[in-house]
């Protein structure tokens, strides 16, 4: 079988960039675009996200993507703020989002052992068998970048820990989400987006 | 774990490269590139070695130096870089943080904040890249660190002036009078000779990274026998070996 086809969607965050070397690394054939029949067409579409949930939201109704990014059944991948875009609400700004995820993403608590934003490596501990996670050991350590977070439940397949325990990955039909940035945690995360293409090893 | 490259020159990108990759298999948890010169010269960067280094690297990628507006910023996160670091800049401008904070969320937003004793506490120097354009900044680091943070500063590199270079060891009690004031993570820079140093100034100081450039430069410290030396420790790093 030949790579899997990757939307990567155009939200408008500056740093994609670091997000298409990485599919680049792994010969993942991966396009960014805000085209709404290319983005229905793929086989895998990417969420990525930097940046402000509000700006990010506006973006993607200014590109009238967000009835086609709720209806999508192949299988989705939010990064980051795209994860928090996939849920029903953000903190942030309280601003609404694509409702995909029936939960509202939190801010992070603050606390002298624990700062915000959350930045760097934390270990991320799953228990449950998700195809997402094959051949990643639980305890590994992925990159976080985030002030803001989906709270656990039903939907989460693995966890990391702040000064709450938050929803690291989580699983929701076809919608996969994952809060660190798989393009910057090393092998673990390589593994992760491989995975996500239907390209393991 | 964050290992600072001195970068000046594009004609080095090769070897820029090869540097990347190896501190990226030892097991480096982030690398920060540092165009040092960019602010006392006053002028814009040729940023086409971003890119490679971003297309090479599978960890963090901090870029510092030069940038002065949400233009160069972008241009820097368009290139491939995570994070942006601002020092003089900021100093001179101090709003462009809110503005960077406000475009592209904190945790994109690194203040550099070059900082010694001085009889009265501890004071703020500007464009230190440049021995003979460095300059008090007649602020106090302590009020610094807390204005930027309220600006939207996601983190905060401190390189602590008078350990700089001579490897004695981070300069622990500035750490601890800074650690005290900062609610973002604090990285600490600035006096690393051993392996001991990283063990007490996560153990003393509680920060959240140690930097490093010389020791890891001329391969005196391997970043991989650095980890297990502080996990045996009872320090909590990400593991060297690359597992998964």
């Amino acid at each position: 079988m030949t790579a899997a086809k990757v939307a990567i969607v155009d939200s408008g965050g500056a740093n994609i960039a670091s997000l298409r070397f990485a599919l680049q690394r792994l010969g993942i054939d991966a396009e960014l675009t805000a085209d709404a029949d290319t983005i229905a067409a793929a086989q895998r579409v990417l969420l990525p996200g930097v940046g402000a949930a509000r700006d990010s939201m506006q973006r993607l109704e200014q590109l009238g993507l967000v009835e086609l990014l709720r209806e999508l059944t192949q299988p989705v991948l939010g990064i980051c703020l795209g994860m928090q875009l996939l849920a029903e609400a953000s903190e942030e700004d309280d601003v609404e989002c694509l409702g995909v995820i029936p939960t509202t993403a939190r801010k992070l608590p603050a606390s002298s052992e624990c700062p915000v934003p959350n930045m760097g490596w934390c270990r991320t501990a799953h228990e449950c068998s998700e195809p997402l996670l094959d051949g990643i050991d639980s305890g590994s350590y992925f990159y976080y970048l985030h002030s803001y977070a989906l709270p656990v439940g039903d939907y989460t397949v693995a966890t990391a820990r702040h000064e709450h325990e938050f929803s690291a990955v989580v699983r929701y039909r076809n919608f996969y989400a994952a809060q660190f940035h798989p393009e910057r945690s090393s092998a673990a995360g390589a593994r992760l987006l491989r995975n996500f293409a239907g390209e393991t090893a | 774990m964050v290992k600072g490259v001195q970068f000046r020159n594009h004609r080095i990108v090769g070897d820029i490269l090869e540097l990347a990759e190896r501190y990226c298999e030892e097991g480096a948890d982030e690398l920060v590139f540092y165009d040092i010169t960019a602010s006392p010269d006053g002028r814009s960067v040729d940023r086409s070695w971003v890119t490679a280094v971003a297309r090479v690297l599978d960890i963090p990628f901090c870029v510092a130096g030069g940038i002065r507006s949400l233009g160069d910023a972008e241009e820097v996160l368009n290139k491939g870089a995570d994070k942006i670091s601002v020092n003089s800049p900021a100093l001179e401008q101090p709003e462009l943080i809110d503005a960077l904070a406000k475009r592209f969320g904190s945790q994109c937003v690194v203040l550099g904040v070059d900082s010694r004793a001085e009889e009265d506490g501890y004071s703020v120097f500007q464009y230190t890249g440049d021995p003979d354009k460095t300059t008090a900044a007649s602020r106090r680091t302590t009020d610094w660190v807390r204005e930027a943070q309220d600006r939207g500063a996601g983190e905060v590199v401190l390189n602590c002036m008078n350990q700089d270079g001579v490897r004695q060891g981070y300069d622990i009690e500035q750490l601890r009078a800074i650690r005290a004031v900062a609610s973002v993570p604090l990285i600490a820079s600035g006096g690393a000779g051993n392996m001991p140093h990283f063990r007490a100034v996560f153990d003393e100081a509680s920060v959240d990274g140690a930097l490093a450039a010389s020791v890891f430069h001329s391969a005196e410290i391997e970043i991989g026998e650095l980890k297990r030396f502080l996990v045996a420790a009872g320090i909590e790093v990400r593991p060297a070996e690359r597992a998964a």
